[in-house]
């Protein structure tokens, strides 16, 4: 193993370790930790992420939050049901811009999370967010340095401040949002008390 | 020049890679089946199957299929008589008709994965493909009536 994975390894290690500890239990140095949780808060509530981050299996849409048309379902696997994939309107890319500002937005492994594991958030308080965003059983199995990678990298993550059409993105920049997300996580990701 | 396998067969088509497959099905190989509705992938009258997944030809770049399998309602069946065609006769589905060949390709994609759907399935699974003049009733008895024929 690397210098490099070994760090981060252990970084890994003391991530969980804090995740473990009760979230009310918060030091002087937690404070701007759960102040720059504030953003990743509304980042996670903006309908561009939490339109396919729901409880049900029917998606939503819009700003507005409607249901999907076309009784659109999550599927066995999160790409939609059988023989009526996400794919067969959402492709690897936003449509090109002579087909207009209504054709169906894209990016990579357009879906919703899994059946198994639908890592559903609307409508909870910044406390509920932080304490299950960082809980394995509820976020895909991540620890704080996955979580990172994947609010970092992800193309269909990313796909939120680039949605096409005229279609609002994100309002807060994706890079103060990886500011704000690494500023809470580095602290170990202390949860704010409601 | 783009490179697409369609109904089996290699096609080379001068198109740029932006253009929807749509167009270049209809006006550069003449497969004038697949229809025009509404242009957004919300009435479903564009359907194919692209590696047997139902996709709407409206607002599918061609450069985005090049490699895969395009399936046309020419190509579903080459005698023209899958259980679906042969239902969508014997029920006598269509009015003005066209809707229909984007109706039967999206039937056609949930029979390859559910042998026997339920009615709730199949209305579930048409909701996407709209008909302006209400064949609806036929679609459902049609696609309950090529199941059977798949499943004897």
């Amino acid at each position: 193993m690397s210098a490099q994975h070994s760090t981060s390894a252990g970084l890994c290690a003391l991530a969980l370790a804090a995740c473990a500890q009760p979230s009310t239990r918060h030091h002087a140095s937690d404070s701007a930790a759960i102040e720059a949780f504030q953003t990743v808060h509304a980042v996670f509530m903006h309908p561009r992420c939490q339109n396919c981050h729901i409880a049900g299996d029917s998606p939503l849409q819009f700003d507005a939050g409607v249901p999907h048309a076309m009784s659109v379902v999550r599927g066995p696997d999160g790409h939609g049901g059988e023989g009526f994939a996400c794919s067969s309107c959402h492709g690897e890319a936003n449509s090109p811009a002579h087909m207009g500002p209504h054709a169906p937005p894209g990016a990579p492994h357009w879906g919703l999370p899994p059946p198994h594991q639908k890592m559903a958030w609307i409508g909870m308080s910044p406390r509920e967010l932080c304490e299950s965003i960082k809980d394995p059983r509820f976020n895909g199995n991540r620890h704080l340095a996955a979580l990172d990678k994947h609010v970092t990298t992800d193309k269909l993550v990313l796909w939120g401040w680039n949605p096409g059409g005229n279609r609002p993105p994100v309002p807060i920049a994706h890079e103060e949002f990886v500011a704000q997300f690494r500023i809470w996580a580095a602290a170990g990701g202390p949860c704010p008390t409601n | 020049m783009l490179t697409l396998n369609v109904n089996g067969s290699t096609r080379h088509v001068d198109a740029d890679g932006d253009t929807a497959l749509l167009w270049v099905l209809r006006e550069h190989l003449g497969l004038t089946g697949t229809k025009y509705g509404c242009g957004i992938a919300m009435c479903g009258a564009c359907t194919v199957h692209v590696d047997g997944v139902p996709k709407r030809a409206c607002i599918t770049p061609a450069s985005s299929v090049v490699g895969k399998q395009i399936t046309t309602i020419e190509g579903l069946a080459p005698a023209g008589d899958h259980p679906l065609q042969k239902a969508w006769i014997a029920e006598q589905v269509p009015q003005c008709g066209y809707c229909q060949s984007g109706q039967i390709m999206q039937a056609a994609a949930l029979l390859q994965h559910v042998k026997q759907p339920t009615r709730e399935q199949i209305v579930r699974h048409m909701d996407g493909n709209l008909c302006r003049c209400g064949t609806y009733q036929g679609i459902v008895r049609a696609i309950e009536r090529a199941a059977k024929e798949v499943a004897t």
